[in-house]
């Protein structure tokens, strides 16, 4: 017999009672729906207790907040997506206060030390937020691989005021997770840390150093 | 660290638990790192759960964590079809052994040399870093704590901050001694120099291992729950990722998901959430540029499909690894992790480890508490933790004919003489006449009571029995 037959047969045929399937009520993780301004407020909070940024944001001056953050920190080049209109509008703006712009559009394989050793910045889109926990909803894929939004030192994520959730609960059930999930889904909550040096924090012990959140109204 | 350079590598002794405790108890910088962590984790923990009816969250943990195992083959087998179909291969692993040498055989046939891990606490108690050196294949920890412990030869203390025994001076020589890493207390330096020294390590490891949190039969998803990106790291940078994991993970729906996160992260470290959660529901796509071409779940059994047997020891399955039953724990908080010798300490590690080692090596476990209750308050499944060490104390006795006992090595500290004294107890209290006389006797005899009574009276008096006993005292008042 196989340990997979082994396993299940000792499973099925197990000695004790009958287990009865005690109903679940998800109730206590449903919130009175928040208004957008204090789901700003509070993903705002949140994000910022675990050493996030946010910056307030419209359609029209993102960009000069994003030149901003790249040129106080003095990041060389910034690492955006080929089809999403993020990266779309950052090439047709042709701006001078820019780094040089890096796009992912080969494998992994062929530039893993260029990407680990020489890019400094990266901007993704995000699937939205969740208000509660400060969370920021990505899943990756050939336009914004996985490792975009973790290996560079400094992660800028662009999250629209009116993507953001309540809770994950709500989140996950609004955009039907149940019916299908993407190889490779996350929420981040801040930039990478530690504690475990006698619980002390330091951050970007493997990830970005710094997330930082354009916030779109 | 003298007091556990000699119980550190793999081959711990769980028996002596004993002179462990002691030494760790008479060790002021094992009370003190402890001591601290604990208090700052258990206000983080109280401070995350404010506003919220944590009462009512228990028990919905509870009840998702009941109604998981109720369905749980039908359930395992819907995860393997699941993931099947996403392409992550489904392996099943009766024990430790077998589990290791699954591992062993993806690596082979990759030719991996080396292996770069996530945290995972089935590999702990698999062994598996032990194995795979012996198969020639380099196994390296990249969870920070996990790594210091790994770089010092030691196990971890506890579940979810491995080097929480050491303090800065220690890591830092450490990091000297074993990376050439430059001696300093500053921890944000320590820590770039672990990342760099980490990255060259995952950009060359041929396989990453990971641990699961919760692997989701609905969709075929295996959640992983991190603050670092090592975890992330490790499933995304290899070519191949193995994740492994007890055959009790598995949920029906990522509904269920969110409600253990949610009681996840706040109970272990007082967090609202991890820096990252991370989801993963197969290996890369044709047009995708990063991440694992192969993905393998391995799922292991090593005892639990016994635990599954009994109505009342299945509640151990429950567990959710936050590790706050050991931040609350006094016992834990005084002995550290590594007194215990096992792989899971604390209060979870005396109900599970009986399963997984057998109640006869681990006989110590169910005795090392007060049964103060403060761990099964805490727990965020509410398992009855005190009142499955009273069970498995019975058990440690051979139980009585109503509760004949079940678990593995059963019966270890059962003596024949403690056995008599109770039956002889039990006839006197059952016997009046008896009873009177020998309680009258013992009352006149007092004179001859001993004041040192073994270990009891080391630090406390030995109480003096009364001049007259109860029924005398009655007798005289009249009544
Ligand atoms: S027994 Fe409960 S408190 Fe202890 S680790 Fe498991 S889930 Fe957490």
């Amino acid at each position: 017999m196989s340990s997979r037959e082994t396993i299940l047969q000792r499973l099925r045929n197990r000695t004790g009672g009958e287990l009865t399937v005690p109903e679940c009520d998800f109730s206590v993780l449903v919130r009175d729906n928040w208004s957008t301004k204090e789901r700003i407020e509070r993903f705002e909070k949140m994000i910022e207790s675990v050493h996030g940024e946010v910056h307030h944001c419209t359609e029209d001056m993102w960009m000069d907040r994003l030149a901003e953050v790249l040129n106080t920190r003095g990041a060389r080049n910034l690492l955006i997506p080929q089809q999403h209109e993020i990266g779309r509008a950052l090439r047709d703006a042709g701006r001078d206060d820019l780094p040089e712009l890096l796009i992912y559009d080969e494998p992994i394989e062929s530039w893993q030390a260029h990407l680990f050793n020489e890019v400094d910045a990266s901007i993704t889109s995000t699937r939205g937020g969740i208000a509660e926990t400060g969370s920021l909803i990505l899943w990756p894929n050939d336009d914004e691989p996985r490792l975009m939004s973790l290996v560079p030192p400094v992660h800028i994520a662009v999250l629209k005021a009116s993507e953001l959730y309540t809770t994950f609960h709500e989140a996950m059930q609004a955009q039907n997770w149940a019916a299908g999930m993407p190889t490779n889904a996350l929420l981040i909550s801040g930039p990478s840390k530690t504690a475990d040096i006698e619980q002390t924090l330091a951050y970007g012990v493997h990830g970005p150093k710094e997330l930082i959140v354009l916030m779109i109204e | 660290m003298s007091e556990t350079a000699e119980h550190t590598g793999h081959h711990i002794d769980v028996k002596e638990f004993h002179p462990r405790a002691q030494a760790a108890i008479h060790n002021p910088k094992i009370r003190k790192n402890f001591r601290s962590a604990m208090d700052g984790l258990m206000s983080k923990r109280k401070t995350a759960f404010e506003g919220w009816d944590l009462e009512t969250l228990r028990d919905l943990g509870a009840n998702v964590r009941l109604r998981a195992l109720a369905n749980l083959p039908d359930l395992l087998e819907q995860l393997e079809k699941k993931l099947t179909e996403n392409g992550i291969r489904v392996h099943w692993a009766v024990d430790g052994d077998e589990a290791c040498r699954i591992v062993r055989d993806i690596c082979k046939a990759r030719d991996a040399k080396t292996v770069i891990k996530g945290k995972s606490m089935v590999s702990e108690e698999m062994e598996l870093n032990h194995y795979l050196e012996e198969q020639g294949i380099e196994a390296l920890e990249s969870d920070l704590g996990e790594y210091i412990v790994q770089l010092a030869d030691e196990t971890p203390s506890h579940i979810i901050m491995p080097a929480i025994h050491k303090n800065t001076g220690e890591i830092s020589q450490l990091l000297h001694d074993k990376t050439g890493t430059d001696l300093s207390n500053d921890v944000e330096y320590l820590t770039a120099s672990a990342r760099q020294q980490l990255r060259e390590k995952f950009m060359n490891a041929d396989v990453g291992v990971s641990g699961v949190n919760f692997a989701v039969a609905e969709t075929g998803t295996l959640c992983l729950v991190e603050n670092e990106g090592n975890g992330r790291m490790t499933t995304t940078v290899p070519k191949c990722h193995i994740a492994v994991t007890g055959i009790e993970k598995v949920v029906p729906s990522m509904e269920d998901v969110s409600a253990l996160l949610a009681l996840l992260t706040r109970s272990a470290t007082g967090q609202h959430i991890t820096t990252y959660f991370n989801m993963i529901s197969g290996p890369r796509k044709a047009e995708e540029l990063d991440g694992p071409e192969e993905v393998h779940l391995v799922l292991v059994d090593n005892g639990r499909s016994s635990i599954y047997q009994d109505d009342e020891l299945l509640d151990t399955l429950r567990c959710i690894r936050c590790g706050a039953c050991m931040n609350h724990c006094p016992v834990y908080t005084r002995v550290g992790g590594h007194a215990y010798g096992t792989t899971y300490p604390g209060p979870i590690g005396k109900i599970l480890m009986p399963h997984l080692i057998g109640l006869d090596e681990g006989r110590h476990l169910p005795s090392a508490s007060s049964l103060c209750g403060a761990c099964g308050e805490v727990c965020p499944v509410k398992i009855p933790i005190p009142d499955l060490l009273v069970r498995l104390r019975q058990e440690s006795v051979d139980g009585d004919k109503l509760h004949p006992a079940k678990v593995r090595g059963h019966g270890a500290k059962r003596s024949s003489m403690e056995a008599m004294i109770w039956k002889g107890w039990a006839w006197m209290h059952a016997s009046p006449g008896i009873y009177r006389f020998g309680t009258g006797a013992a009352s006149k005899f007092r004179a001859l009571q001993p004041s040192k009574a073994g270990a009891w009276t080391d630090y406390r008096t030995a109480p003096k029995l009364a001049a007259k006993t109860l029924h005398q005292r009655m007798k005289e008042r009249g009544q």
